[in-house]
Protein backbone atom coordinates (compact mmCIF):
# COMPACT_ATOMS: atom_id res chain seq x y z
CA UNK A 1 0.00 0.00 0.00
CA UNK A 2 1.41 3.51 -1.05
CA UNK A 3 2.21 5.54 2.25
CA UNK A 4 1.93 9.56 1.89
CA UNK A 5 5.45 9.79 1.57
CA UNK A 6 5.29 7.54 -1.49
CA UNK A 7 3.19 9.73 -3.35
CA UNK A 8 4.79 12.79 -2.80
CA UNK A 9 8.21 11.21 -3.39
CA UNK A 10 6.34 9.99 -6.89
CA UNK A 11 5.02 13.36 -7.50
CA UNK A 12 8.16 15.55 -7.52
CA UNK A 13 10.08 12.74 -9.43
CA UNK A 14 7.84 12.74 -12.45
CA UNK A 15 8.80 16.00 -12.98
CA UNK A 16 12.60 14.92 -13.20
CA UNK A 17 15.72 14.27 -10.80
CA UNK A 18 17.85 16.91 -11.06
CA UNK A 19 20.91 17.29 -13.22
CA UNK A 20 23.01 17.67 -10.15
CA UNK A 21 26.07 16.18 -8.41
CA UNK A 22 24.17 14.67 -5.76
CA UNK A 23 20.74 14.71 -7.24
CA UNK A 24 18.99 12.96 -4.27
CA UNK A 25 20.24 14.97 -1.51
CA UNK A 26 19.06 17.80 -3.60
CA UNK A 27 15.38 16.33 -4.05
CA UNK A 28 16.03 15.76 -0.48
CA UNK A 29 16.62 19.03 0.86
CA UNK A 30 13.17 20.50 -1.66
CA UNK A 31 11.40 17.72 0.81
CA UNK A 32 12.56 18.16 4.09
CA UNK A 33 14.21 14.78 3.82
CA UNK A 34 17.34 13.09 4.04
CA UNK A 35 19.29 11.79 1.18
CA UNK A 36 19.24 8.36 2.28
CA UNK A 37 15.44 8.26 2.86
CA UNK A 38 15.03 9.28 -0.88
CA UNK A 39 16.92 6.88 -1.93
CA UNK A 40 15.95 4.15 0.38
CA UNK A 41 12.29 4.72 -0.84
CA UNK A 42 13.38 4.16 -4.42
CA UNK A 43 14.24 1.11 -3.81
CA UNK A 44 11.60 0.41 -1.96
CA UNK A 45 9.31 1.85 -4.57
CA UNK A 46 10.96 -0.33 -7.61
CA UNK A 47 11.50 -3.46 -5.72
CA UNK A 48 7.57 -3.61 -5.19
CA UNK A 49 6.91 -2.82 -8.59
CA UNK A 50 5.46 0.28 -8.01
CA UNK A 51 7.79 1.87 -10.10
CA UNK A 52 9.31 -0.25 -13.11
CA UNK A 53 12.01 1.89 -14.17
CA UNK A 54 13.95 5.18 -12.83
CA UNK A 55 15.96 6.91 -15.16
CA UNK A 56 16.02 8.67 -18.52
CA UNK A 57 13.14 8.53 -20.88
CA UNK A 58 14.43 8.27 -23.84
CA UNK A 59 12.98 9.18 -27.20
CA UNK A 60 14.81 7.46 -29.64
CA UNK A 61 12.98 9.04 -32.82
CA UNK A 62 15.10 12.15 -31.81
CA UNK A 63 17.97 10.02 -32.53
CA UNK A 64 17.40 8.15 -36.01
CA UNK A 65 15.67 5.29 -34.18
CA UNK A 66 12.01 4.06 -34.01
CA UNK A 67 9.28 2.66 -31.75
CA UNK A 68 6.46 0.68 -33.90
CA UNK A 69 3.32 -0.21 -31.56
CA UNK A 70 2.68 -3.81 -33.41
CA UNK A 71 -0.20 -6.25 -32.82
CA UNK A 72 -1.14 -10.00 -33.06
CA UNK A 73 -4.03 -12.08 -33.42
CA UNK A 74 -2.79 -15.30 -31.43
CA UNK A 75 -4.85 -18.71 -30.70
CA UNK A 76 -5.13 -19.08 -26.97
CA UNK A 77 -3.70 -22.42 -27.28
CA UNK A 78 -0.53 -20.63 -28.58
CA UNK A 79 -0.65 -17.37 -26.47
CA UNK A 80 1.91 -18.30 -23.46
CA UNK A 81 4.60 -19.88 -26.56
CA UNK A 82 4.30 -16.86 -28.81
CA UNK A 83 4.08 -14.51 -25.74
CA UNK A 84 7.83 -15.96 -24.95
CA UNK A 85 8.96 -16.11 -28.34
CA UNK A 86 7.73 -12.08 -28.73
CA UNK A 87 8.90 -11.00 -25.39
CA UNK A 88 12.35 -12.90 -25.58
CA UNK A 89 13.30 -10.47 -28.03
CA UNK A 90 15.47 -6.99 -27.13
CA UNK A 91 13.79 -4.65 -29.55
CA UNK A 92 10.46 -5.48 -27.76
CA UNK A 93 9.41 -2.75 -24.81
CA UNK A 94 6.23 -3.73 -23.75
CA UNK A 95 4.11 -6.31 -24.48
CA UNK A 96 0.02 -6.70 -23.00
CA UNK A 97 -2.59 -8.75 -23.54
CA UNK A 98 -5.82 -7.00 -24.53
CA UNK A 99 -9.20 -8.15 -25.17
CA UNK A 100 -10.03 -8.31 -28.63
CA UNK A 101 -9.23 -10.35 -31.61
CA UNK A 102 -5.79 -9.08 -31.62
CA UNK A 103 -4.94 -10.11 -28.69
CA UNK A 104 -1.37 -9.13 -28.02
CA UNK A 105 0.04 -5.92 -28.61
CA UNK A 106 3.70 -5.16 -28.29
CA UNK A 107 5.94 -1.81 -28.84
CA UNK A 108 9.24 -2.75 -30.77
CA UNK A 109 11.80 -0.05 -30.22
CA UNK A 110 14.76 -0.30 -32.07
CA UNK A 111 17.54 2.08 -33.48
CA UNK A 112 16.54 2.70 -36.55
CA UNK A 113 13.40 2.25 -38.86
CA UNK A 114 15.28 -0.53 -40.41
CA UNK A 115 15.73 -2.56 -37.28
CA UNK A 116 12.41 -2.24 -36.33
CA UNK A 117 10.94 -3.90 -39.46
CA UNK A 118 13.63 -6.82 -39.19
CA UNK A 119 12.38 -7.16 -35.74
CA UNK A 120 8.30 -7.11 -36.65
CA UNK A 121 9.51 -9.26 -39.59
CA UNK A 122 11.31 -11.69 -37.41
CA UNK A 123 8.51 -12.25 -35.13
CA UNK A 124 6.21 -12.90 -38.29
CA UNK A 125 8.02 -15.95 -39.24
CA UNK A 126 8.93 -17.08 -35.74
CA UNK A 127 5.49 -16.81 -34.67
CA UNK A 128 4.12 -17.46 -38.00
CA UNK A 129 1.23 -15.31 -37.38
CA UNK A 130 0.55 -11.88 -39.27
CA UNK A 131 1.70 -8.62 -37.41
CA UNK A 132 -0.52 -6.04 -37.73
CA UNK A 133 2.32 -2.99 -37.13
CA UNK A 134 0.79 0.58 -36.02
CA UNK A 135 3.47 3.26 -36.66
CA UNK A 136 2.67 6.06 -35.60
CA UNK A 137 1.87 8.89 -37.68
CA UNK A 138 1.59 11.92 -35.29
CA UNK A 139 1.85 12.11 -31.65
CA UNK A 140 -0.67 14.68 -29.69
CA UNK A 141 0.53 13.73 -26.35
CA UNK A 142 2.66 11.38 -24.44
CA UNK A 143 2.50 12.40 -20.47
CA UNK A 144 1.25 10.80 -17.86
CA UNK A 145 -0.99 13.26 -15.93
CA UNK A 146 -2.85 10.77 -13.64
CA UNK A 147 -4.03 12.32 -10.59
CA UNK A 148 -2.03 10.27 -8.09
CA UNK A 149 -3.63 9.86 -4.75
CA UNK A 150 -3.07 7.70 -1.45
CA UNK A 151 -5.73 5.06 -2.33
CA UNK A 152 -6.30 4.68 1.26
CA UNK A 153 -8.72 7.30 3.12
CA UNK A 154 -7.97 9.16 6.25
CA UNK A 155 -4.51 8.54 7.10
CA UNK A 156 -4.55 11.54 9.58
CA UNK A 157 -2.09 12.21 11.53
CA UNK A 158 0.25 9.26 9.68
CA UNK B 1 20.10 13.31 -36.01
CA UNK B 2 22.33 10.42 -35.72
CA UNK B 3 23.61 8.82 -32.15
CA UNK B 4 27.35 8.95 -31.78
CA UNK B 5 29.14 6.13 -30.06
CA UNK B 6 29.10 7.73 -26.40
CA UNK B 7 25.48 8.31 -26.72
CA UNK B 8 24.63 4.80 -27.91
CA UNK B 9 26.97 3.86 -24.52
CA UNK B 10 24.78 6.41 -22.47
CA UNK B 11 21.74 5.30 -23.16
CA UNK B 12 22.94 1.56 -23.37
CA UNK B 13 24.09 2.03 -19.60
CA UNK B 14 21.11 4.14 -18.47
CA UNK B 15 17.63 2.40 -20.36
CA UNK B 16 17.43 0.17 -17.55
CA UNK B 17 17.75 3.15 -14.76
CA UNK B 18 20.03 5.06 -13.26
CA UNK B 19 22.33 3.57 -10.10
CA UNK B 20 20.24 4.60 -6.71
CA UNK B 21 23.46 5.95 -5.17
CA UNK B 22 24.52 8.94 -3.74
CA UNK B 23 25.75 10.38 -7.22
CA UNK B 24 24.12 8.47 -10.14
CA UNK B 25 25.25 10.54 -12.76
CA UNK B 26 29.00 9.83 -11.67
CA UNK B 27 28.92 5.84 -11.03
CA UNK B 28 27.53 6.21 -14.96
CA UNK B 29 30.64 7.87 -15.47
CA UNK B 30 32.54 5.64 -13.66
CA UNK B 31 30.91 2.36 -15.89
CA UNK B 32 31.41 4.63 -19.32
CA UNK B 33 35.06 5.82 -18.32
CA UNK B 34 34.58 9.35 -18.50
CA UNK B 35 33.22 11.92 -15.57
CA UNK B 36 29.76 12.29 -13.98
CA UNK B 37 30.27 15.62 -15.27
CA UNK B 38 29.97 14.92 -18.71
CA UNK B 39 27.53 12.31 -18.16
CA UNK B 40 25.38 15.52 -16.87
CA UNK B 41 25.85 17.60 -19.66
CA UNK B 42 25.51 15.13 -22.56
CA UNK B 43 21.97 14.53 -20.33
CA UNK B 44 21.23 17.91 -20.22
CA UNK B 45 21.96 18.10 -24.00
CA UNK B 46 19.27 15.25 -24.98
CA UNK B 47 17.02 16.79 -22.46
CA UNK B 48 16.99 19.99 -24.88
CA UNK B 49 17.07 18.14 -27.90
CA UNK B 50 13.79 15.87 -26.83
CA UNK B 51 15.90 12.60 -27.05
CA UNK B 52 15.44 12.40 -23.19
CA UNK B 53 11.57 13.35 -22.11
CA UNK B 54 12.15 13.52 -18.44
CA UNK B 55 15.05 11.70 -15.71
CA UNK B 56 12.39 10.16 -13.50
CA UNK B 57 10.00 7.28 -12.75
CA UNK B 58 8.17 5.05 -14.83
CA UNK B 59 5.12 3.76 -12.66
CA UNK B 60 2.74 0.54 -12.96
CA UNK B 61 -0.53 2.11 -12.96
CA UNK B 62 -1.77 -1.27 -11.73
CA UNK B 63 0.14 -1.15 -8.56
CA UNK B 64 -1.37 2.93 -8.04
CA UNK B 65 -4.59 1.73 -7.94
CA UNK B 66 -5.35 2.46 -11.47
CA UNK B 67 -6.36 -1.24 -12.95
CA UNK B 68 -8.86 -0.12 -15.74
CA UNK B 69 -6.64 0.49 -18.71
CA UNK B 70 -7.97 0.52 -22.24
CA UNK B 71 -6.76 1.60 -25.24
CA UNK B 72 -9.65 3.78 -26.59
CA UNK B 73 -10.03 3.48 -30.92
CA UNK B 74 -11.28 5.67 -32.61
CA UNK B 75 -12.46 6.11 -36.99
CA UNK B 76 -12.04 9.98 -37.02
CA UNK B 77 -12.59 11.91 -40.03
CA UNK B 78 -9.28 12.67 -41.51
CA UNK B 79 -9.66 15.82 -42.32
CA UNK B 80 -10.55 16.62 -38.53
CA UNK B 81 -8.31 14.37 -36.92
CA UNK B 82 -5.45 16.08 -35.96
CA UNK B 83 -7.51 19.33 -34.57
CA UNK B 84 -9.49 16.18 -32.16
CA UNK B 85 -6.22 14.72 -31.50
CA UNK B 86 -4.83 17.36 -29.53
CA UNK B 87 -7.86 18.28 -27.61
CA UNK B 88 -8.46 14.18 -26.70
CA UNK B 89 -4.48 13.92 -26.05
CA UNK B 90 -5.23 17.00 -23.65
CA UNK B 91 -8.03 15.41 -21.30
CA UNK B 92 -7.12 14.21 -18.06
CA UNK B 93 -6.62 10.59 -17.77
CA UNK B 94 -5.17 9.92 -21.38
CA UNK B 95 -1.47 9.08 -21.35
CA UNK B 96 -0.48 8.63 -24.67
CA UNK B 97 -2.81 10.06 -27.75
CA UNK B 98 -1.37 8.76 -31.43
CA UNK B 99 -2.86 8.98 -34.99
CA UNK B 100 -1.69 5.92 -36.46
CA UNK B 101 -2.78 4.05 -39.83
CA UNK B 102 -6.13 1.68 -40.28
CA UNK B 103 -5.81 -1.77 -41.17
CA UNK B 104 -9.45 -2.09 -43.59
CA UNK B 105 -11.10 -3.37 -43.49
CA UNK B 106 -10.82 -5.02 -39.95
CA UNK B 107 -8.67 -1.85 -38.50
CA UNK B 108 -11.02 1.23 -39.58
CA UNK B 109 -9.18 3.24 -36.09
CA UNK B 110 -7.20 6.00 -36.59
CA UNK B 111 -6.64 7.73 -33.29
CA UNK B 112 -5.74 5.81 -30.46
CA UNK B 113 -6.27 7.05 -27.07
CA UNK B 114 -4.56 5.12 -23.85
CA UNK B 115 -7.12 5.78 -20.77
CA UNK B 116 -6.01 4.84 -17.35
CA UNK B 117 -8.74 4.39 -14.61
CA UNK B 118 -9.64 2.85 -11.04
CA UNK B 119 -12.35 0.99 -12.58
CA UNK B 120 -13.59 0.05 -15.83
CA UNK B 121 -16.93 2.24 -15.86
CA UNK B 122 -14.37 5.26 -15.26
CA UNK B 123 -12.49 4.52 -18.07
CA UNK B 124 -16.17 4.25 -19.90
CA UNK B 125 -16.76 7.39 -18.64
CA UNK B 126 -14.13 8.93 -19.76
CA UNK B 127 -14.50 7.34 -23.38
CA UNK B 128 -18.01 9.01 -23.45
CA UNK B 129 -16.10 12.18 -22.72
CA UNK B 130 -13.92 11.47 -26.09
CA UNK B 131 -16.91 10.61 -28.29
CA UNK B 132 -18.74 13.69 -27.72
CA UNK B 133 -15.54 15.58 -28.02
CA UNK B 134 -15.49 14.07 -30.95
CA UNK B 135 -19.28 14.18 -32.49
CA UNK B 136 -19.88 13.60 -36.21
CA UNK B 137 -16.25 12.93 -36.77
CA UNK B 138 -15.98 9.53 -35.39
CA UNK B 139 -17.72 6.64 -36.42
CA UNK B 140 -16.70 3.33 -35.21
CA UNK B 141 -15.04 3.12 -31.81
CA UNK B 142 -13.93 0.28 -29.09
CA UNK B 143 -11.91 0.05 -26.28
CA UNK B 144 -8.91 -2.90 -25.78
CA UNK B 145 -8.50 -3.45 -22.34
CA UNK B 146 -5.41 -5.09 -21.11
CA UNK B 147 -5.46 -7.73 -19.13
CA UNK B 148 -1.97 -8.44 -18.46
CA UNK B 149 1.13 -7.28 -18.90
CA UNK B 150 3.54 -9.38 -20.75
CA UNK B 151 6.29 -7.54 -20.90
CA UNK B 152 7.35 -3.71 -19.80
CA UNK B 153 11.08 -3.26 -19.59
CA UNK B 154 11.39 -0.24 -22.09
CA UNK B 155 13.64 0.78 -24.66
CA UNK B 156 17.33 -1.96 -24.89
CA UNK B 157 19.13 -0.81 -27.20
CA UNK B 158 22.11 -2.59 -27.66
CA UNK B 159 25.71 -0.95 -27.10
CA UNK B 160 26.55 -1.41 -30.86
CA UNK B 161 22.91 0.24 -31.59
Amino acid sequence: MLSLDDVRLMTRLHGGLPLTDRPFADVAAEMGWQEDSVIERLHHLLAHGVLTRFGPLFQIERGGGQFVLAAMAVPETRFDEVAAQVNALPEVAHNYRREHALNMWFVVAAASPARAEAAIHHIGCISGLPVFAFPKEREYFVELKLPLTVPQEGRHGA
Amino acid sequence: MALDAFDRDLIAATQGGLPLVARPYEAVGAMLGVSGEQVRKRLGEMLGEGLVRRIGAVPNHYKLGFVANGMSVWDVDDALVDALGEQVGALEGVSHCYRRPRHLPSWPYNLFAMLHGRSRAEVEQQAEHIAAMLGEACGARDILYSTAILKKTGLRLTAKG
